[in-house]
Protein backbone atom coordinates (compact mmCIF):
# COMPACT_ATOMS: atom_id res chain seq x y z
CA UNK A 1 0.00 0.00 0.00
CA UNK A 2 1.28 3.41 -0.87
CA UNK A 3 2.37 5.70 1.88
CA UNK A 4 -0.46 7.82 3.18
CA UNK A 5 0.05 11.31 4.45
CA UNK A 6 -2.00 10.71 7.49
CA UNK A 7 -2.34 8.25 10.28
CA UNK A 8 -5.33 6.13 11.03
CA UNK A 9 -7.79 7.21 13.67
CA UNK A 10 -6.43 10.72 13.48
CA UNK A 11 -9.78 12.41 13.77
CA UNK A 12 -11.90 10.02 15.66
CA UNK A 13 -12.29 11.79 18.96
CA UNK A 14 -15.78 10.59 19.82
CA UNK A 15 -18.40 13.22 20.18
CA UNK A 16 -21.98 12.66 21.10
CA UNK A 17 -25.13 14.63 20.42
CA UNK A 18 -26.47 16.79 23.23
CA UNK A 19 -28.65 15.12 25.85
CA UNK A 20 -31.44 17.56 24.94
CA UNK A 21 -31.34 16.34 21.34
CA UNK A 22 -31.67 12.72 22.36
CA UNK A 23 -34.40 13.59 24.83
CA UNK A 24 -36.30 15.51 22.13
CA UNK A 25 -36.08 12.58 19.71
CA UNK A 26 -37.34 10.10 22.31
CA UNK A 27 -40.19 12.38 23.39
CA UNK A 28 -41.10 13.06 19.76
CA UNK A 29 -41.22 9.34 19.12
CA UNK A 30 -43.50 8.78 22.12
CA UNK A 31 -45.81 11.61 21.09
CA UNK A 32 -46.07 10.82 17.39
CA UNK A 33 -49.00 8.80 16.15
CA UNK A 34 -49.38 7.97 12.49
CA UNK A 35 -52.77 6.84 11.27
CA UNK A 36 -53.10 5.33 7.83
CA UNK A 37 -56.36 5.65 5.96
CA UNK A 38 -56.14 4.07 2.53
CA UNK A 39 -53.24 5.73 0.78
CA UNK A 40 -53.20 8.67 3.14
CA UNK A 41 -51.35 8.86 6.41
CA UNK A 42 -52.13 11.36 9.16
CA UNK A 43 -49.63 12.46 11.73
CA UNK A 44 -50.69 13.62 15.16
CA UNK A 45 -48.55 14.77 18.05
CA UNK A 46 -49.91 14.15 21.53
CA UNK A 47 -49.08 16.81 24.08
CA UNK B 1 -28.59 -6.37 30.31
CA UNK B 2 -30.19 -8.80 27.88
CA UNK B 3 -31.45 -6.06 25.56
CA UNK B 4 -27.92 -4.82 24.89
CA UNK B 5 -27.17 -7.91 22.80
CA UNK B 6 -30.32 -7.78 20.71
CA UNK B 7 -29.63 -7.20 17.05
CA UNK B 8 -30.69 -4.02 15.31
CA UNK B 9 -33.25 -5.96 13.30
CA UNK B 10 -34.96 -7.26 16.45
CA UNK B 11 -34.89 -3.84 18.08
CA UNK B 12 -36.45 -2.29 14.98
CA UNK B 13 -39.16 -4.93 15.03
CA UNK B 14 -39.83 -4.27 18.74
CA UNK B 15 -39.97 -0.52 18.12
CA UNK B 16 -42.38 -0.91 15.22
CA UNK B 17 -44.62 -3.01 17.44
CA UNK B 18 -44.76 -0.19 19.97
CA UNK B 19 -41.84 -0.77 22.32
CA UNK B 20 -40.38 2.73 22.66
CA UNK B 21 -37.40 1.59 24.73
CA UNK B 22 -36.02 -0.21 21.68
CA UNK B 23 -35.40 3.17 20.04
CA UNK B 24 -33.42 4.31 23.07
CA UNK B 25 -31.11 1.31 22.68
CA UNK B 26 -30.72 1.86 18.94
CA UNK B 27 -29.82 5.51 19.46
CA UNK B 28 -27.40 4.72 22.27
CA UNK B 29 -25.77 2.06 20.15
CA UNK B 30 -25.25 4.16 17.03
CA UNK B 31 -25.27 7.79 18.13
CA UNK B 32 -21.48 8.23 18.17
CA UNK B 33 -21.04 6.82 14.68
CA UNK B 34 -23.84 8.84 13.15
CA UNK B 35 -23.04 12.06 15.00
CA UNK B 36 -19.34 11.91 14.17
CA UNK B 37 -20.16 11.28 10.54
CA UNK B 38 -22.38 14.37 10.44
CA UNK B 39 -19.91 16.49 12.39
CA UNK B 40 -17.02 15.53 10.13
CA UNK B 41 -18.90 17.13 7.24
CA UNK B 42 -20.62 20.05 8.97
CA UNK B 43 -17.95 21.11 11.50
CA UNK B 44 -20.50 22.83 13.69
CA UNK B 45 -21.90 21.25 16.82
CA UNK B 46 -25.28 22.96 16.82
CA UNK B 47 -25.93 22.27 13.16
CA UNK B 48 -24.77 18.70 13.60
CA UNK B 49 -27.25 18.28 16.44
CA UNK B 50 -30.02 19.63 14.18
CA UNK B 51 -29.14 17.23 11.39
CA UNK B 52 -28.83 14.34 13.85
CA UNK B 53 -32.30 15.22 15.14
CA UNK B 54 -33.77 15.50 11.63
CA UNK B 55 -32.21 12.17 10.73
CA UNK B 56 -33.99 10.41 13.57
CA UNK B 57 -37.26 12.22 12.90
CA UNK B 58 -37.14 10.69 9.42
CA UNK B 59 -36.22 7.31 10.89
CA UNK B 60 -39.11 7.48 13.36
CA UNK B 61 -41.63 8.52 10.70
CA UNK B 62 -40.53 5.78 8.33
CA UNK B 63 -40.65 3.14 11.03
CA UNK B 64 -44.03 4.29 12.36
CA UNK B 65 -45.59 4.26 8.90
CA UNK B 66 -44.22 0.71 8.65
CA UNK B 67 -42.61 1.52 5.32
CA UNK B 68 -39.11 0.42 6.38
CA UNK B 69 -38.01 -2.80 4.82
CA UNK B 70 -35.69 -4.47 7.31
CA UNK B 71 -32.82 -6.24 5.67
CA UNK B 72 -30.43 -6.18 8.58
CA UNK B 73 -29.02 -2.87 7.42
CA UNK B 74 -30.30 -0.40 9.97
CA UNK B 75 -27.08 1.60 10.44
CA UNK B 76 -26.24 2.01 6.72
CA UNK B 77 -29.85 3.09 6.17
CA UNK B 78 -29.65 5.74 8.92
CA UNK B 79 -26.22 6.85 7.68
CA UNK B 80 -27.65 7.32 4.20
CA UNK B 81 -30.46 9.48 5.59
CA UNK B 82 -27.86 11.54 7.47
CA UNK B 83 -25.70 11.78 4.35
CA UNK B 84 -28.66 13.03 2.28
CA UNK B 85 -29.53 15.62 4.92
CA UNK B 86 -25.93 16.84 4.96
CA UNK B 87 -26.05 17.20 1.16
CA UNK B 88 -29.37 19.07 1.46
CA UNK B 89 -27.78 21.38 4.03
CA UNK B 90 -24.90 22.31 1.74
CA UNK B 91 -27.23 22.68 -1.24
CA UNK B 92 -29.39 25.04 0.76
CA UNK B 93 -26.39 27.11 1.74
CA UNK B 94 -24.79 26.77 -1.70
CA UNK B 95 -21.56 25.86 -0.04
CA UNK B 96 -19.34 22.89 -0.62
CA UNK B 97 -18.16 21.08 2.49
CA UNK B 98 -14.62 21.76 3.45
CA UNK B 99 -12.52 20.61 6.34
CA UNK B 100 -11.76 23.41 8.75
CA UNK B 101 -9.64 23.43 11.81
CA UNK B 102 -12.13 24.60 14.38
CA UNK B 103 -9.94 23.73 17.33
CA UNK B 104 -12.52 21.34 18.68
CA UNK B 105 -12.10 18.88 15.86
CA UNK B 106 -8.94 19.14 13.86
CA UNK B 107 -8.59 16.71 10.99
CA UNK B 108 -4.92 17.50 10.86
CA UNK B 109 -4.34 17.35 14.58
CA UNK B 110 -1.90 14.48 14.06
CA UNK B 111 0.55 16.90 12.54
CA UNK B 112 1.02 18.90 15.70
CA UNK B 113 3.93 18.18 17.95
CA UNK B 114 3.60 18.42 21.68
CA UNK B 115 5.47 21.75 21.85
CA UNK B 116 6.08 23.07 18.36
CA UNK B 117 8.33 26.04 17.86
CA UNK B 118 7.38 28.89 15.55
CA UNK B 119 9.25 27.47 12.59
CA UNK B 120 7.74 24.00 12.78
CA UNK B 121 4.36 25.59 13.41
CA UNK B 122 4.66 27.56 10.18
CA UNK B 123 5.81 24.51 8.27
CA UNK B 124 2.95 22.51 9.71
CA UNK B 125 0.46 25.15 8.66
CA UNK B 126 1.90 25.17 5.15
CA UNK B 127 1.77 21.37 4.92
CA UNK B 128 -1.83 21.38 6.14
CA UNK B 129 -2.76 23.99 3.59
CA UNK B 130 -1.00 22.14 0.76
CA UNK B 131 -2.64 18.86 1.69
CA UNK B 132 -6.09 20.43 1.93
CA UNK B 133 -5.62 22.06 -1.48
CA UNK B 134 -4.43 18.82 -3.01
CA UNK B 135 -7.38 16.87 -1.62
CA UNK B 136 -9.77 19.59 -2.76
CA UNK B 137 -8.45 19.26 -6.29
CA UNK B 138 -9.48 15.61 -6.47
CA UNK B 139 -12.64 14.67 -8.34
CA UNK B 140 -15.63 14.67 -5.99
CA UNK B 141 -16.15 10.88 -6.01
CA UNK B 142 -12.48 10.19 -5.20
CA UNK B 143 -12.38 12.87 -2.53
CA UNK B 144 -15.47 11.45 -0.87
CA UNK B 145 -14.02 7.95 -0.62
CA UNK B 146 -10.66 9.24 0.59
CA UNK B 147 -12.24 11.38 3.31
CA UNK B 148 -14.47 8.53 4.50
CA UNK B 149 -11.62 6.01 4.52
CA UNK B 150 -8.82 8.12 6.00
CA UNK B 151 -10.55 10.70 8.14
CA UNK B 152 -13.64 8.82 9.24
CA UNK B 153 -11.94 5.45 9.43
CA UNK B 154 -14.79 3.73 7.60
CA UNK B 155 -14.39 0.33 5.99
CA UNK B 156 -14.81 -0.05 2.24
CA UNK B 157 -17.96 -2.05 2.94
CA UNK B 158 -19.43 0.89 4.85
CA UNK B 159 -18.30 3.35 2.17
CA UNK B 160 -19.89 1.17 -0.46
CA UNK B 161 -23.19 1.00 1.46
CA UNK B 162 -23.24 4.72 2.08
CA UNK B 163 -22.30 5.92 -1.39
CA UNK B 164 -24.31 3.28 -3.20
CA UNK B 165 -21.41 1.97 -5.27
CA UNK B 166 -19.79 -1.47 -5.20
CA UNK B 167 -16.82 -2.19 -2.95
CA UNK B 168 -14.63 -2.56 -6.04
CA UNK B 169 -15.64 0.87 -7.27
CA UNK B 170 -14.90 2.38 -3.86
CA UNK B 171 -11.51 0.64 -3.84
CA UNK B 172 -10.84 1.90 -7.35
CA UNK B 173 -11.73 5.47 -6.39
CA UNK B 174 -9.41 5.30 -3.39
CA UNK B 175 -6.62 3.97 -5.60
CA UNK B 176 -7.12 6.73 -8.16
CA UNK B 177 -7.33 9.34 -5.40
CA UNK B 178 -3.92 8.27 -4.07
CA UNK B 179 -2.45 8.00 -7.58
CA UNK B 180 -3.72 11.45 -8.45
CA UNK B 181 -2.40 12.93 -5.23
CA UNK B 182 0.99 11.35 -5.84
CA UNK B 183 1.03 12.55 -9.45
CA UNK B 184 0.30 16.15 -8.46
CA UNK B 185 2.85 16.00 -5.65
CA UNK B 186 5.55 14.71 -7.98
CA UNK B 187 4.67 17.07 -10.80
CA UNK B 188 4.77 20.13 -8.62
CA UNK B 189 7.60 18.82 -6.44
CA UNK B 190 5.63 19.44 -3.29
CA UNK B 191 7.32 18.39 -0.09
CA UNK B 192 4.81 17.18 2.46
CA UNK B 193 7.05 16.63 5.43
CA UNK B 194 7.57 18.51 8.63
Amino acid sequence: MAKLYSKKKLATSKMLPKKETISFILNYSKALRITKVGNLSFESIAN
Amino acid sequence: MATSVLSDAILVKKYVSGEESALTILIERHQARIYNFIYSKIQDRDLSDDIFQDTFIKVIKTLKTKSYNEEGKFLPWVMRIAHNLVVDHFRKNKKMPMQRDSGEYSVFSFLFESSPNIESQMITEQVELDLTRLIDELPEDQKEVLMMRIYQDMSFKEISDLTGVSINTALGRMRYALMNLRKVIEKNQIILTN
